[in-house]
């Protein structure tokens, strides 16, 4: 189970914009080894939370704290090391190829002794997300599906202990929702810190091992899938009324709206 | 799975063949601006004369001393002025184009020649000299206060609309020639005639004491630019996505920003307003050998020199007994290459975006 020193720690995290608060006393830590999703419906303060892990925004009040040190206190380079961020728009100026792209996360790597994985990194970045056989192509040439999985190759192949990904299966067809999904698992295994925000309760049910679900810039709620995940708060939260299955070896949630 | 090892190869290949190509188009334009003028000279007394001048005396030099000062004196000091301006402005244009993350930025597109002229004229009316690098120094200011404008109007988000960039170059441009014009008003008819010249973009008369400070500019900017070149890659994913790879996206834009300034104000001090170069060249190189910067800037470097080189000499050839002025040039060939560019982008994009 999780090691008991969490990589992330949100601690009575704060965050006001333009005179409204977005963010109101929201503490989460994360461990390795485990898979968080965080939930909640639209504008309920998700993105801005994986922006304070991520170090882009800093906290009004309270700490945000990556491996013990405040976020904002990492220079860019070492900060990059330590975690990668897969943003909901992923658009590229010039045109790269899809190589290229996988490449550019690896960079934070360079001159160090962790250079020797680049190729294998990039590799199984590439495989990992079925975008080998385009490779060479152009980035601006591809699909928004394509685009999406060709981003995340590039965080995977960042091989951080921490990873942040921001709707990671939003543009994805059935099949490679399920294929990131059980990447994400995968680099748990393997010992990374994952957060991720999904939109998908049954997704988020089926794949992650705590669930956070966040209302208004709050914390409602934060455990195990089935303890969070249950009808009377999702009918609440999300103002729809549900019920809740439970599907699969161990039982995971599953959420059918009542029609 | 795809080996990458054949796409490196053959990026790499297309890279020396286009080094090579850009290499000898480079010599042969530098050779054949030397022979051709007022005074025709042997291609064998250039090379003798280039070799005197590096310390080999062959019998290849030239023996009439009107043919030796021809070169030393005017035709040498012209083509390397070219070559340094053409470099620069590309060398510019392109590291503009990765900071505003849009390849249709160009220094004269968006005003920072304008602002450098205005600079430079500045200087020349006012007399102020500072030691000779007068001119040159109001430039750099002038390029800068224009860089950072657009800068801080025109992008969001670490990129730029096209429409918000050649807004802004809009603006910034009428600014600056409403401000040439006061200054035109305040010249005496001498300087005002020096101006009116400068600015329509010349190489002639370009001397040595000229080229010495363009060239180290121009030598030291490539250097900065090029270390910075996988950097500029990154920033193709946006400023976010650049930090998040360890990029110090703040520090690697001043630097950027003021090597533009650097580099346009040097070229603009002594040649005047040449448009379109930081356009034309690195959208060239990058159909060629792609976008990396790396390869991109260096090669830029190169094909700006070569291109104003030739466009120079066609300055001095095109009309006979006559000297054209070479940013009426650039501009001519320039302006509809930038029209396609617009209208290929706005196909694409199914908008102006």
């Amino acid at each position: 189970m999780a090691d008991p020193t969490p990589l992330m720690e949100l601690q009575s995290v704060g965050v006001v914009l333009d005179g409204r608060a977005i963010i109101k006393n929201v503490s989460l830590d994360v461990y390795p080894g485990e898979v968080l999703a965080l939930v909640g419906p639209n504008g309920a303060g998700k993105s801005t939370l994986l922006s304070l892990m991520a170090g882009d925004l800093s906290p009004t009040s309270g700490h945000a704290r990556l491996k013990g040190k405040e976020v904002g206190k990492y220079r860019p380079e070492e900060a990059a090391r330590l975690r990668a961020v897969l943003m909901q728009s992923n658009a590229v100026s010039f045109p790269f190829t899809v190589w290229e792209i996988v490449e550019m996360g690896r960079a934070p790597w360079a001159r160090t002794p962790q250079l020797v994985e680049d190729t294998d990194a990039i590799e199984k970045a590439l495989q990992a997300v079925d975008v080998v056989g385009l490779s060479e192509r152009r980035f601006n040439q591809l699909s928004g599906g394509e685009r999406a999985r060709v981003s995340l190759a590039r965080v995977l192949a960042q091989r951080t202990p921490v990873v942040l990904l921001d709707e990671p299966t939003a543009a994805l067809d059935l099949r490679h929702q399920e294929d990131v999904m059980a990447t994400i698992r995968g680099l748990a295994r393997e010992g990374a810190a994952v957060v991720v925000v999904v939109h998908d309760l049954s997704q988020a049910a089926g794949y992650a091992d705590r669930v956070a679900m966040i209302v208004g810039g709050e914390l409602e709620a934060v455990g195990p899938p089935e303890e969070v995940i249950v009808g009377d708060r999702v009918s609440r939260v999300y103002g729809v009324d549900v019920d809740i299955e439970r599907v699969g070896q161990p039982p995971r949630p599953v959420i059918v709206p009542r029609r | 799975m795809t080996p990458p090892a054949p796409i490196r190869r053959r990026i790499r290949l297309r890279g020396v063949l286009l080094s090579a190509a850009l290499g000898l188009v480079l010599i042969g334009t530098v050779v054949i601006s030397a022979i051709t003028g007022q005074l025709p000279i042997a291609a064998s007394e250039v090379i003798g004369s280039v070799l005197k001048w590096l310390g080999f005396t062959t019998s290849l030099a030239p023996v009439d001393p009107v043919v030796e000062a021809t070169l030393q004196v005017v035709r040498f000091p012209r083509i390397v002025m070219a070559l340094a301006v053409g470099a620069a402005l590309a060398v510019a244009g392109a590291l503009m184009q990765a900071v505003f993350g849009n390849p249709l930025a160009e220094p004269g597109v968006v005003g920072v020649s304008s602002g450098a002229a205005l600079g430079a004229s500045t200087a020349i009316v006012f007399g102020i000299s500072a030691g000779g690098g007068g001119v040159a120094l109001l430039a750099f200011i002038g390029g800068l206060l224009a860089t950072l404008l657009v800068y801080a109007v025109a992008r969001a988000g670490g990129r730029t609309e096209v429409v918000t960039l050649l807004l802004t170059g809009i603006a910034i441009n009428a600014f600056a020639q409403a401000g040439l014009a006061f200054v035109l008003f305040l010249a005496d008819t001498a300087s005002r005639e020096q101006i009116i010249f400068w600015q329509l973009g010349s190489l002639a008369g370009s001397v040595w004491s000229e080229v010495v400070i363009v060239l180290p500019v121009l030598i030291l900017g490539t250097i900065l630019a090029v270390m910075m070149a996988g950097k500029l890659d990154l920033l193709a994913l946006g400023e976010r996505n650049a930090r998040h790879l360890g990029v110090d996206v703040e520090q690697l834009r001043i630097v950027a920003i003021v090597l533009v300034a650097l580099l346009t104000g040097v070229a603009v001090a002594f040649a005047g307003i040449i448009a379109f170069v930081g356009l034309v060249v690195p959208h060239i190189i990058r159909m060629a050998l792609g976008p990396a910067h790396r390869g991109l800037l260096v090669a830029s470097a190169v094909g700006g020199g070569a291109l104003l080189a030739i466009a120079d000499l066609l300055t001095r050839t095109l009309v006979a007994g006559a000297d054209l002025p070479i940013g009426m040039l650039t501009a001519l060939v320039g302006g509809p290459f930038f029209f396609g560019l617009l209208y290929q982008q706005r196909r694409r994009r199914g908008g102006w975006a």
